[in-house]
């Protein structure tokens, strides 16, 4: 997995409360095998017309969130199923980051399992991220490192991060070779268990 | 005398494997329950790493999310077969249990744990599916997983999980004719909200909790996922140990009698603390619609559609302004003066064999009105069976519904059913998600006998109006 350390990117900004998995990744798009190739269907039946145009209307098909890489959304993103094909749509699509005031659990741990790292931040700053946004092109850099998000023109934020995950993110780590560092632990357990 | 514990915090403490400062607890798996369409990736993994799976007979697959409900023998869709002989052929080489299209016990993976005693008490169960706290009416801690963890729980039995907070959900008093199960959690998302359940795992507790069977603690448990809360358990008592006993997978004779003490000791000790507590009381709650694109969207049969100017909060206001355009619903519209053009009766929520009954009883002698497609989906071969064996399937069909084979189906649309643009379903389902249903369909979420009686009036009708033999 590709670590993030620091990351400068454009930001999408998508101004809606309770965007769920169905919205992230449609349903008719679950079907391959393959963990990869499912950024061309993401927000799909927001994304394109019936024709299969583009929606001129949908935020992220605007001019200024071209190659975005740093999504802004509002509260309880990702709500709904575990189905990890949210998480690799969006990071199949270009975007490392998403920021926004809440997350459901799973999608939120589910985001550092595939490199995308999802930051909580105040509502008040999430707005203003989203105002800069939301016309014209607008940079952030993320450092995960020293966990803040800054822009050129002074905006600065800090956030919160589960160490842990934080460290899986930097070193872009494979959870299971870790856990199998433990496997000893494992067996103790089982034996003692008797399972 | 020690402190008293939730049977949340006790479940954990017997599961942990690993427990370190700075980091997750690393956590014992007992079951994975593996579907066909969030397992390949998994199984795919493991197999580039060259990794096998840990315990193969701590786990167990079905096909249930792209299964067709017609001409099962004749799979039409070609990326839908492929999942599914990719799942037959991952279980062969990996030495897992599946139960396919072919065999008795197929159906939806919700419904079959329970049915075959997999699911028990005290048990750590997870599944690549938000809907895996079904499981928790057991007094099992069950929640779902992505595939990364999936791949990881194969390869390990254990994940990495940091230790949840615990909420108390209180349902006092006793339940009123015509309310059901499903009216009690959607009552308890309506009052509380999408997501207050987040980092949490839910108890219920009450009287009317106690009062349930464990087909209707089944359905509170299944939506603990649409409050926000992966998991979501009742304690177990002589309910839960009088429907496990002498299920294929549960042990019998003396084997049983000993897991029963076990069993006992789980439930939440008295005085035990959670860290948060919420309550609802049962006369408060009616037949439950919903109006929106989330399952906290709903209302009280006899209500009707809010406007946005009512909201609390300024995410409360634009999720109901997103809500009403999809929807195509005024504000002030009454619940009752809802057309619907489609019924799904299916889903791990409400597929079980009460369910169906509990349709039946409002189907009987009564016809699907005009304009209207209505469904039964069972929930397994075995609750479609058991169906047949009391005569369910002819009065579906006889009434004008149709009656089809287990799955998934219309409840989040991957296989052929599915709502078209613009048509409203009532659904005994458990999203309401903008296209879950189909690209632009209207689902409005209700319980079984709900449904029914939409199915039959063209609209949403209260239950409780209904002459007998609707319900008692």
């Amino acid at each position: 997995m590709e670590p993030i350390i620091k990351h400068t990117g454009n930001t999408g900004v998508l101004p809606r409360v309770n965007v769920d998995t169905d919205q992230i990744i449609p349903k008719q798009f679950l079907k391959r095998v393959e963990r990869t190739g499912f950024g061309q269907f993401l927000f799909f039946d927001w994304r394109f017309l019936a024709n299969g145009k583009d929606n001129p209307d949908f935020e992220l098909n605007q001019s200024q969130a071209k190659d975005a890489s740093i999504l802004i959304s509002d509260h309880n993103f990702g709500c709904g199923s575990s189905r990890e094909h949210a998480p690799w749509a969006l990071q199949d699509y270009g975007f490392r980051v998403i920021i926004a005031p809440s997350f459901a659990d799973i999608f939120y741990n589910n985001c550092f399992k595939n490199g995308i790292l999802p930051i909580r931040l105040d509502e008040e700053q999430v707005y203003k991220l989203m105002e800069n946004g939301k016309d014209e092109v607008y940079e952030v850099t993320v450092d995960l490192q020293n966990q803040n998000i800054t822009d050129e023109n002074g905006f600065e934020a800090s956030f919160e991060i589960d160490p842990y995950w934080k460290e899986m993110l930097l070193k872009g780590w494979d959870e299971i070779s870790l856990t199998l560092q433990y496997e000893d632990k494992i067996d103790q357990y089982e034996e003692k268990m008797n399972v | 005398m020690t402190q008293p514990k939730t049977i949340i915090e006790k479940i954990w403490e017997n599961h942990t494997v690993l427990s370190e400062p700075g980091k997750p607890d690393l956590l014992y798996v007992d079951l994975q329950m593996v579907h066909e369409v969030t397992s390949p990736q998994a199984f795919e993994g493991l197999r580039i790493s060259g990794r096998k799976v840990r315990r193969p007979d701590l786990t167990f697959a079905t096909m249930d999310h792209n299964v067709p409900t017609e001409n099962r023998a004749s799979i039409t869709d070609a990326i839908a077969k492929k999942q599914m002989e990719t799942l037959s052929s991952n279980c062969k080489e990996f030495g897992i249990e599946v139960a396919d299209l072919d065999s008795p016990n197929n159906g939806i993976v919700h419904i079959i744990g329970p049915e075959l005693g997999l699911t028990q008490p005290g048990k750590t169960i997870v599944c690549g599916d938000s809907h895996t706290s079904t499981h928790g009416a057991f007094g099992a801690l069950a929640f779902g997983i992505g595939t990364s963890e999936v791949e990881h729980a194969l390869a390990t039995q254990t994940l990495w999980q940091s230790k949840p907070k615990t909420m108390e959900v209180r349902v006092n008093g006793r339940l009123a004719p015509g309310v059901t199960a499903k009216d009690i959690i959607l009552a308890i998302i309506a009052k509380y909200g999408v997501d207050f359940g987040t980092g949490h795992v839910l108890e219920y507790t009450g009287e009317a909790i106690s009062g349930l069977t464990m087909e209707e603690r089944m359905t509170i448990c299944n939506m603990s996922i649409e409050a926000g809360a992966r998991a979501g358990l009742i304690s177990p008592d002589q309910v839960t140990f009088d429907y496990l006993e002498g299920r294929e997978k549960v042990p019998s004779g003396e084997a049983f009698t000993q897991k029963v003490k076990e069993w006992q000791e789980l439930a939440t000790d008295e005085g035990a603390e959670y860290d948060a507590v919420v309550e609802i009381d049962s006369s408060e709650i009616e037949p439950m619609v919903t109006w929106g694109t989330n399952p906290s969207q709903g209302v009280g049969v006899k209500g009707v559609v809010p406007s946005p100017t009512e909201a609390n909060s300024s995410v409360d206001r634009k999720a109901i302004e997103q809500s009403l355009e999809y929807m195509d619903l005024e504000p002030g519209t009454k619940i009752t003066d809802i057309s619907i053009q489609h019924v799904f009766i299916g889903s791990c929520t409400n597929a079980r064999i009460s369910d169906l009954r509990a349709a039946a009883k409002v189907a009987e002698g009564r016809k699907v009105a005009d304009g209207v497609r209505a469904m039964v989906v069972p929930g397994s071969q075995k609750v479609k069976l058991q169906a047949e064996k009391e005569g369910l399937d002819k009065i579906f069909t006889e009434a004008g519904f149709d009656w089809r084979e287990s799955g998934c189906s219309m409840c989040l649309s991957m296989n052929p059913d599915f709502v078209p643009e613009g048509e409203r379903c009532a659904s005994t389902s458990n999203r309401n998600f903008e296209g879950r249903q189909g690209k632009g369909a209207r689902t409005h979420l209700v319980s079984p006998a709900m449904a029914a009686a939409a199915a039959v009036n063209g609209k949403f009708v209260d239950i409780r109006n209904l002459k007998e033999p609707a319900f008692k």
